[in-house]
C-alpha cells in the first residue's frame, strides 16, 4: 500500500467517518470536514506533474487482477479535475445545502464515494479494477440523483440513469473480457503492447463496440443522452460536479485511454467521430427549446461532450500519418484535451450560477426570470464569462478550443483515408450549425435571465446577491476561464502535452516530446471567418427567436427518445408480466405437463441424436406362460383404474396391481420382496380406503375422469419413453454384474445365507439405516399433521 | 421376457402419468402409487430376469438370481410406502381443512393479484 493508493481510497475512508462527524458536531457544517480532503489531494496530485508513476498492490494475483495505480498525463489531468472541481463543489455545497433541513451525512458520504470512485477510474491500469470503480460511480451517482428521494421525479431520474449507465457498464465489462482473451492481460498498457497480435482477431471489433457502448452511455452520447437531463433533479452541486465536470467525462476518459488500442481501425474513427458530431448537433438543437436553466445546461453538456468525443475520433486519424510535423490531426486531440479542461471550468461555473439563481429567487424557469442584472451583479458577471466562453467568443478559453475544433473538422475533408473525402464534408457543416445553436442557447441563458424587465411578482422571494461563500467557487472557475483564455500555454506544457502523449503513444518516437503551442490565434484563417459567421447568424437568430420558436418547438417533440425509453420500459414490464401469467397458471396439472413433455423431448431427442436406440433379443430370458398371464392381469388392473367410474374401484384395482407385483416377485424368485410387497400393499390400500371414507359427502363427484386428449398423448409419450429406454438399456449392456461377490461372500464374510438380507444389513447397511430414518420422519410427520391444529383464523 | 416386462412397465408409467395429470387429489396419489410399482418392476427387469435359484445359499443351486436389485427394491418399497402414507394423510387433512379435493380449487389465490 503506497501513498498513491491511500490517496485514491482516502475518500472512501473519510466517508466512513462522515456519519460520526455529522452526529457529534451538529453545529459545524459537515462540509467543512469534507473540504480538507480534496484540497489536500489536489495539492498531492499537483506534485505528479511531469512524472509517470506506476505502483501495484496485489488484490487477486492468481487471476491477474491487481490494484495497479498508473499516473500519466491523461490520468493526472482527470485527477486534478476531480479533486480541484471537487473542492470547489464541496465549498459551494456548504452554502447551498442547509445545515438544519438537509441530511448532510447522506450527501457527503455519497459525494465522497463518488470522488474516490472517479479517482479509481482514472488512475487504474487494471481494467477489472477500473470496471469496479466505474460501477461505483454509477452507484453513487444514482444515490446522489435520488438524494431528495421523496420526490417522484428524483426517483425516476435516478432509476433511468442507473439503468442506462449500468447497461453500458456491463457491455464495457464484456469488452474488457474479450480484450483479456485476446491479449492475455488485464493491464491496459499490456493490451496496448498486444495490439499487433489482436488486430486480426475477429473479436477485436466486437470488443471495440462493447467498450464504446460503455463510454457512450456514461458520457451521454446520442442516443443514450436521455438520462442526463433527468439527472438534473439532483441538488445543483451534484449536477455541477457529476453531470458536467467529472462523471460524464469518464466516457471521454475511456475513449482517450483506449485510443492507443483501437484507434488504428476505421470503425473507431467513424463510430467515435460520427456519434460525437451527431450528439453535438442534437444536443445544441435541443438546448434552445428548454426553459429550465438546468435543462439548458444539461443539453449543452450533452452537446459539448459530443464535441470532445468527435475531436477524439478525428484525432485517431493522426495515427495514419507518420510524421509528427504538419500532422493536422494531432491538433484535434490537443483540442479535445484543451476543451475538456475548458468545459469543466465554464460549465461548472454556469451550474453554480444556475444554483445561485434558483437559491435566491426560488425558480429556474427562464420565463419567470429576467432583469436580475441589477440585483446580482457578481453572478451576472460570472454568467457572462461562462456563457461567452461556452459560445466560443474571444477572449475566453472557449474561443481557443472552438477554433482548434474547427481546424480539426475542416481537415477531415482533406483526409485521404477511410473514404472521408466523400462524407468528410458533413463534419465541418454539422459542427458549424451546432456552433450557431451553441451561441444561441448561451445567449438565451444569460440574457433571458439577467436582462430585460424584472418580473418580481412571479418570484418566490426578493432576489439579492448570494453569500460570498457561494460566490467564491464560481469566481475561481470564471477567473480560470479568463486566465486560460489569455495564457493558454500555462496549460499546454504542464497538462495538455503529457495527456496527448498518453493518447497518441504510438506516434511518438523514442525520447521525443510533443510540443503544443496554442498561440496561433492571430491571422485571418478560415476558422476565424467561421466564428464570425457563427456570431452573425447566431445574433440574427437570437433577435428573431420569438418569431420562429414555435415552428421549432413542434419538431423535436416527435423525435423525443424519452418516449421510446418509457415505452420500452413499460412494454418490457407488460410483456414479462403477461408472459409469466401465461405459463405460471397455478394449476399443478400444467406444471406436471411441462415436466413430462420436457422429459419426453429431452430423453427421446438425445437418444435420437446420439443413436441410442437398440433392440436385441440376445441374452433375454424365455417367456413363460405364468408371466404372460400375470402381465395381462396387471395391465387389466391398470386399465381398470384408468376407466373406473368410482374411486372405490380405482383403489381396489390399485391393490390388484400391487398384488400382481407381489406375484411377479414370487415368479422372479424374490421371496423377501414378495413378503414385503404383500404386507405394504395391504396397509396402503387400507390407508386409501381410510381417506376415501373421510371424503366430504357433498364433494363425492363420482364422475368419470374427464378424458383429455393432451393428457393421453403426454402419458403415452412417457410410457413410450420408459419402454424404449428400458429396451435400449437392456439391449446394450456395458459390463458384468458385481453380484457374484455377494453370492460368494455372504456366508463366508457375513455368516448369512439369505443374500438379500445380508446385503441390507451388512454389505449395504447404511441404506437401511436411512430408510428407517425415512419411516420415522414420515411417522412423526403424520403424527404432527393429525395432532397439531391451527386455531381458527390463525395464520400458518 | 425383458421386452415383455419393459412394455408392462411402460403401460404402468403411462397410466400413472395420466392419473397424475388429473384434477382429483386422490387420483394423483393413486398415480404415484402406480408409478412406484412401475419403477420397482423396472429395477427388477433391468437386473436381468435369467432363471436361477432364489438368492438363498441353502438352495445349493448352481446359479442364483441377482440379489442386489432385490435389496435396492426392498429399500425403495419401504421408502415409497413412507412417502405415500405421508401424502395420503396430508390429502386427508386437506379435505378436512379446505373441504375440497379438486386441484383446480386448491391452486391458491395469489395468482389473481
Amino acid at each position: 500500500m503506497t501513498l498513491l493508493h491511500a490517496a485514491i481510497i482516502s475518500p472512501f475512508l473519510l466517508a466512513i467517518l462522515i456519519p460520526f462527524l455529522y452526529k457529534n458536531f451538529r453545529n459545524i457544517h459537515t462540509g467543512w470536514f469534507v473540504l480538507i480532503l480534496p484540497v489536500v489531494l489536489f495539492g498531492y496530485f499537483l506534485s505528479f506533474i511531469g512524472e509517470t508513476v506506476t505502483s501495484t498492490v496485489k488484490w487477486i494475483p492468481s487471476l491477474g487482477i491487481n490494484f495497479t495505480a498508473y499516473v500519466d498525463g491523461l490520468g493526472l489531468l482527470f485527477a486534478l479535475l476531480i479533486t480541484g472541481i471537487g473542492a470547489l463543489v464541496v465549498l459551494y455545497s456548504i452554502y447551498y445545502l442547509s445545515k438544519e433541513k438537509e441530511k448532510l451525512n447522506h450527501f457527503y458520504v455519497y459525494l465522497l464515494m463518488f470522488m474516490g470512485a472517479m479517482l479509481g477510474v482514472v488512475l487504474s491500469d487494471n481494467v477489472i479494477v477500473l470496471y469496479t470503480f466505474w460501477e461505483f460511480t454509477s452507484l453513487s451517482s444514482f444515490l446522489l440523483i435520488g438524494y431528495w428521494y421523496h420526490r417522484e421525479k428524483s426517483r425516476y431520474g435516478a432509476l433511468k440513469s442507473m439503468l442506462i449507465t449500468v447497461f453500458g457498464g456491463l457491455a464495457m465489462l464484456g469488452g474488457f473480457v474479450l480484450l483479456y482473451l485476446m491479449s492475455g492481460t488485464f493491464s491496459i498498457r499490456g493490451m496496448i503492447d498486444a495490439v499487433p497480435q489482436m488486430m486480426d482477431n475477429p473479436l477485436f471489433i466486437l470488443a471495440l463496440v462493447l467498450v464504446l457502448l460503455g463510454a457512450f452511455t456514461k458520457s451521454a452520447q446520442f442516443p443514450f443522452y436521455i438520462w442526463l437531463p433527468d439527472a438534473m433533479e439532483a441538488p445543483t452541486p451534484v449536477s455541477a460536479y457529476l453531470h458536467s465536470a467529472t462523471m460524464v467525462k469518464a466516457g471521454i476518459y475511456l475513449v482517450a485511454r483506449f485510443s492507443p488500442v483501437f484507434a488504428l481501425t476505421p470503425e473507431w474513427f467513424w463510430l467515435v467521430s460520427l456519434f460525437g458530431i451527431v450528439t453535438l448537433f442534437w444536443g445544441s438543437l435541443n438546448a434552445v427549446k428548454q426553459t429550465d436553466l438546468k435543462a439548458i445546461l444539461a443539453f449543452s453538456t450533452v452537446s459539448q461532450l459530443g464535441l470532445i468525443m468527435s475531436l477524439l475520433g478525428v484525432g485517431a486519424a493522426a495515427l495514419h500519418y507518420d510524421s509528427l510535423d504538419d500532422n493536422y490531426f494531432t491538433i484535434a486531440t490537443v483540442a479535445a484535451i484543451f476543451h475538456l479542461i475548458n468545459h469543466a471550468t465554464f460549465k461548472g461555473s454556469l451550474f453554480m450560477v444556475a444554483g445561485i439563481v434558483d437559491h435566491e429567487t426560488g425558480t429556474r424557469d427562464i420565463r419567470k426570470l429576467g432583469g436580475l442584472m441589477s440585483f446580482m451583479p457578481i453572478t451576472f458577471t460570472i454568467a457572462v464569462i461562462g456563457a461567452f466562453s461556452m459560445a466560443g467568443l474571444p477572449p475566453f478559453n472557449g474561443f481557443l478550443s472552438k477554433e482548434m475544433f474547427f481546424t480539426g473538422m475542416i481537415h477531415v475533408t482533406k483526409m485521404d483515408i477511410f473514404n472521408a473525402d466523400t462524407w468528410g464534408l458533413l463534419f465541418p457543416v454539422l459542427a458549424w450549425i451546432a456552433s450557431v445553436f451553441t451561441f444561441l442557447y448561451s445567449m438565451v441563458l444569460v440574457f433571458k435571465t439577467f436582462t430585460g424587465p424584472a418580473q418580481l411578482e412571479k418570484l418566490e422571494r426578493k432576489p439579492h446577491e448570494a453569500p460570498i461563500g457561494m460566490l467564491i467557487p464560481p469566481i475561481i472557475l470564471a477567473s480560470l476561464v479568463v486566465i486560460f483564455g489569455f495564457f493558454p500555454n500555462l496549460l499546454s506544457y504542464t497538462l495538455i502535452e503529457p495527456a496527448v502523449e498518453s493518447i497518441l503513444t504510438s506516434l511518438l518516437p523514442e525520447g521525443k516530446q510533443f510540443k503544443v503551442h496554442i498561440y496561433f490565434w492571430h491571422g485571418p484563417t478560415p476558422e476565424l471567418f467561421m466564428t464570425i459567421g457563427v456570431i452573425l447568424i447566431g445574433t440574427l437568430l437570437y433577435l428573431t427567436l420569438g418569431k420562429w420558436r414555435k415552428v421549432y418547438d413542434l419538431f423535436p417533440k416527435k423525435l423525443a427518445l424519452n418516449k421510446l425509453y418509457d415505452a420500452s420500459i413499460n412494454g418490457m414490464e407488460r410483456f414479462s408480466n403477461s408472459f409469466t401469467r401465461f405459463y405460471m397458471t397455478g394449476f399443478i396439472r400444467d406444471y406436471l405437463a411441462y415436466i413430462f413433455v420436457f422429459l419426453i423431448v429431452i430423453t427421446l431427442g438425445t437418444m435420437a441424436v446420439k443413436g441410442g436406440f437398440a433392440f436385441t433379443l440376445d441374452g433375454t430370458a424365455e417367456i413363460g406362460i405364468y408371466e404372460v398371464v400375470l402381465a395381462l392381469a396387471m395391465v387389466l388392473g391398470t386399465v381398470t383404474i384408468l376407466f373406473s367410474k368410482s374411486r372405490l374401484t380405482a383403489i381396489i384395482a390399485l391393490g390388484s396391481v400391487g398384488y400382481s407385483l407381489a406375484l411377479f416377485f414370487v415368479l422372479f424368485r424374490a421371496p423377501d420382496l414378495a413378503l414385503t410387497q404383500l404386507v405394504i400393499e395391504t396397509v396402503s390400500v387400507a390407508l386409501f380406503l381410510l381417506c376415501f371414507y373421510f371424503l366430504p359427502k357433498f364433494k363425492k363427484r363420482e364422475k368419470k375422469l374427464s378424458f383429455r386428449l393432451v393428457n393421453f398423448l403426454i402419458s403415452l409419450g412417457v410410457g413410450l419413453t420408459v419402454t424404449l429406454v428400458a429396451i435400449s438399456a437392456n439391449s446394450s449392456r456395458a459390463g458384468e454384474t458385481i453380484s457374484s461377490y455377494f453370492i460368494e461372500n455372504s456366508y463366508k464374510l457375513a455368516g448369512g445365507k439369505n443374500m438379500v438380507n445380508v446385503i441390507l444389513v451388512d454389505f449395504r447397511g447404511f441404506d437401511t439405516l436411512f430408510e428407517i430414518a425415512v419411516l420415522c420422519i414420515a411417522a412423526l410427520g403424520i403424527y404432527g399433521m393429525v395432532k397439531l391444529r391451527m386455531a381458527k383464523g390463525e395464520e400458518g | 421376457m425383458e421386452i415383455l416386462m419393459s412394455i408392462v412397465v411402460g403401460i404402468l408409467f403411462m397410466a400413472a402419468t395420466y392419473l397424475m395429470l388429473s384434477k382429483s387429489l386422490l387420483r394423483i396419489i393413486i398415480g404415484t402409487g402406480l408409478l412406484s410399482h412401475g419403477a420397482h418392476l423396472l429395477i427388477l427387469t433391468m437386473g436381468g430376469l435369467k432363471k436361477g435359484a432364489a438368492p438363498l445359499l441353502g438352495e445349493e443351486a448352481s446359479s442364483y438370481v441377482d440379489p442386489l436389485p432385490q435389496a435396492l427394491i426392498l429399500t425403495a418399497i419401504v421408502i415409497s410406502f413412507g412417502v405415500t402414507s405421508f401424502s395420503l394423510v396430508m390429502a386427508y387433512r386437506a379435505y378436512q381443512e379446505l373441504g375440497s379435493d379438486n386441484m383446480d380449487q386448491l391452486r391458491g389465490n395469489d395468482h389473481n393479484e
